[in-house]
């Protein structure tokens, strides 16, 4: 018998029960919830007369709606200018408050965007089922945790029964070998993935990351990649446990206490694929050959390397996909074989749960240290994933650097990721983003956006368009000079 | 939730792959903490020529007559026709609430996203997937002749078109049976709680630190 794969362990670990027609009770350990899904999933059990089956299990923080100017931010709920965002964030105060749920309000140093929230308070752990109202659960992963993102009828559920009705995806394989370039992140590598196989590649899979490229990455890097994992299809994105994800989690607010802490460690280390399990479909990359990555039309599959040109719909085969490609470059205002390199931006927006971390946020600081902001890019700015980010940052002295160069240093929240607060862009503005979703209209009625790392967005605010980072190699000494005399 | 047994409904065909959920209903919309009222801004920026907001008037709009749903034949449609990878995005479970309240009760397509799948059954959606070759011969007859109906048969799951052609589609037994009869499935979890609280006993032996409350 083949063995398992870390999908099966976790699977095997959290099933309650199993029916003949396949489809099983999964248990759940972790929900985590924010304003925009969870209204209704309270009413709904308030309607019933239900309670939250086990009130530990939940926490909750305030992230879509959220403002991120510091004068706002400062007058708390308050300060949420539109009547109904700010009804909203009241509700899910009122409901964590009257069904006694844990919960990072807007002012907390702790709240920020829940993928950045859970992770950071070790309420994420391997070996959790993670479950939220929110495609982008899939960050979780990357502590080997079965994480995935629900809807809301299923959030009122985990609510009422701390169960999910599930069924058993199919095991998929990303393995990422051999060493990055200098200045390539991971965003690069799962854009680099979902170009390779589709936005709807990982439908019904579980993806694992694996291979030398991944083991190398810090737990922030390897949340990147996890986010993503919905981008290209699939619900669960996984990394398994290593040195890495331990020494993460050591010390932070939720882990196991000290007393817990060696069993937990041991029980966390079998949460690896054993080297006989068998996955459904395995795909396998050169790390060394991806480049830094752009994408430039509508669907995050739409992507090519910064070196490219804008394609040309004229090479797709299927009738269906050359339609998409002409609607896509009419939408973004782009003509085919125009070079990414010559595309001018109007906005550059660094934050996101894909990329708001401290590592995101260093990367792009060094990029930025001691330039400008170009004349022709009206706002640049830099959104921390939570408050404690902010403060970390603020204590390396990133958001000066930031701040120097012309960025605007913002609250924590999801901004302009999804624009449901105050920061969108306008009708045919465009926008280097290190955001999730270059979907038409997500970033505001009629946007344009490129989705990039968060060097790359760096380095496109200083020059107005998008360039290769790799030219803004830190060890290069011309840069290096002119940061120094600058 | 909403039960569906059997349905003849006019089929209205959206021709794009990859529709998202932000286009099924963009994020504006989504402040609502109701679960209706989301049927006038269902694609609102397909519908409409102009950028909509939460709690307008949309009698007044400028409405896009390009945009099938816009076309007075397609009115009353309750199928919707679609392509590949339907539904992907965001686990918004709006987009499902939106197509219910504009009156759809099927979407056919060659593929849907895991997420927006479970969300449309959950609102006693149903959705047929059906092979790229037979979607695209639907696309061609529901365009060659107005008033194009298809008849639905949940229980022998089993699409007849105006021919009398019949074409069999597959679904999940579970799915089905909550559909055909309606089923509360908290109710029905609810129903186990005694194994529920077997198993977390259990899990909380093996992995205490799990639980935060002693």
């Amino acid at each position: 018998m083949a063995g398992q794969t870390l999908y099966d362990k976790l699977w095997a670990q959290h099933l309650v029960t199993s029916r003949d027609d396949g489809s099983a009770l999964i248990y759940i350990d972790r929900h985590l919830l924010h304003e925009v899904t969870s209204p209704q999933a309270f009413e709904g059990l308030r309607l019933a007369g239900r309670k939250p089956w086990r009130r530990d299990a939940n926490l909750a923080t305030p992230d879509h709606n959220v403002p991120t100017t510091t004068k706002e931010r400062s007058a708390g709920n308050a300060g949420i200018v539109d009547d109904v965002s700010r009804i909203q964030v009241e509700t899910l105060d009122a409901n964590c408050e009257s069904f006694d749920i844990e919960e990072f309000r807007i002012n907390d140093e702790r709240q920020g965007i829940v993928h950045v929230v859970g992770p950071e308070q070790g309420a994420t752990l391997p070996g959790m089922t993670v479950v939220c109202g929110d495609s982008h659960t899939a960050t979780h992963g990357a502590f080997a945790a079965l994480s995935h993102g629900i809807g809301t009828s299923e959030v009122e559920h985990v609510l009422a029964t701390q169960c999910l009705i599930a069924q058993k995806m199919k095991n998929m394989q990303v393995r990422v070998e051999g060493q990055l370039g200098l200045g390539v992140t991971a965003k690069d590598i799962v854009l680099a993935i979902i170009g390779r196989i589709g936005t709807a590649g990982g439908t019904g899979y579980a993806i694992e990351f694996a291979g030398s490229a991944i083991r190398e990455l810090s737990m922030e890097g390897r949340m990147t990649i996890c986010n993503m994992a919905i981008e290209a299809g699939a619900r669960v994105g996984l990394v398994a446990v290593d040195d890495h994800t331990i020494e993460y989690l050591r010390g932070r607010p939720f882990a196991p206490s000290a007393e817990q802490w060696p069993a937990a460690v041991a029980a966390w280390r079998e949460l690896v694929s054993d080297a006989d399990a068998h996955f459904d479909k395995v795909v396998e990359l050169d790390a060394a050959a991806i480049e830094p990555q752009v994408t430039w039309g509508t669907s995050p599959e739409m992507v090519v390397n910064v070196s490219a040109e804008v394609p040309d719909p004229a090479t797709a085969d299927d009738e269906t996909v050359v339609r998409g490609m002409q609607r896509a470059l009419e939408y973004m205002g782009l003509e085919a074989g125009q070079k990414i390199t010559d595309i001018r931006l109007d906005k550059v927006f660094i934050g996101s749960c894909t990329n708001s971390r401290i590592e995101d946020l260093r990367e792009a600081a060094k990029v930025a240290q001691g330039r400008k902001v170009a004349d022709n890019v009206q706002l640049a700015m830099v959104v921390p994933g939570s408050g404690l980010v902010k403060r970390l940052a603020e204590a390396e002295g990133l958001d000066q650097i930031f701040i120097e160069a012309g960025f605007e240093w913002r609250e924590p929240g999801c901004s302009m990721c999804l624009a449901m607060n105050a920061d969108k862009l306008g009708a045919g503005e465009r926008c280097a983003s290190t955001s999730n979703r270059n979907f038409e209209g997500r970033q505001g009625y009629g946007g344009r956006t490129h989705l990039v790392s968060p060097a790359m967005a760096a380095a496109a605010a200083i020059e107005g368009h998008f360039v290769d980072v790799r030219d803004y190699d830190p060890g290069s000494a011309r840069d290096r000079d002119d940061a120094l005399s600058a | 939730m909403k039960k569906f047994e059997h349905l003849q409904g006019l089929v209205a065909p959206l021709d794009r792959a990859n529709v998202d959920t932000d286009l099924i209903i963009p994020k504006q919309f989504l402040k609502s903490i109701k679960r209706t009222g989301f049927g006038p801004n269902l694609f609102d920026e397909l519908r409409y020529l102009d950028e909509g907001y939460p709690g307008q008037d949309v009698s007044s709009r400028p409405l896009n007559p390009d945009f099938v749903l816009n076309q007075p034949r397609y009115r009353g449609a309750q199928v919707l026709l679609a392509r590949r990878n339907f539904g992907c995005g965001s686990s918004r479970e709006h987009a499902p609430w939106a197509l219910d309240d504009f009156g759809f009760r099927v979407v056919i397509a060659p593929s849907f996203a895991d997420i927006f799948y479970n969300n449309s059954f959950k609102n006693g959606i149903l959705l047929i997937t059906l092979d790229e070759e037979t979607v695209e011969r639907l696309f061609q007859e529901t365009e060659a002749s107005e008033g194009y109906r298809l008849d639905v048969d949940l229980e022998r799951q089993q699409l007849t078109t105006p021919s009398g052609e019949t074409i069999a589609f597959e679904v999940d037994p579970f799915r089905k049976h909550c559909l055909l009869e309606g089923l509360d499935d908290i109710g029905l979890t609810l129903a186990q709680s005694g194994t529920i609280r077997d198993f977390e006993q259990r899990h909380r032996q093996a992995q205490p630190w799990l639980f935060r409350d002693a």
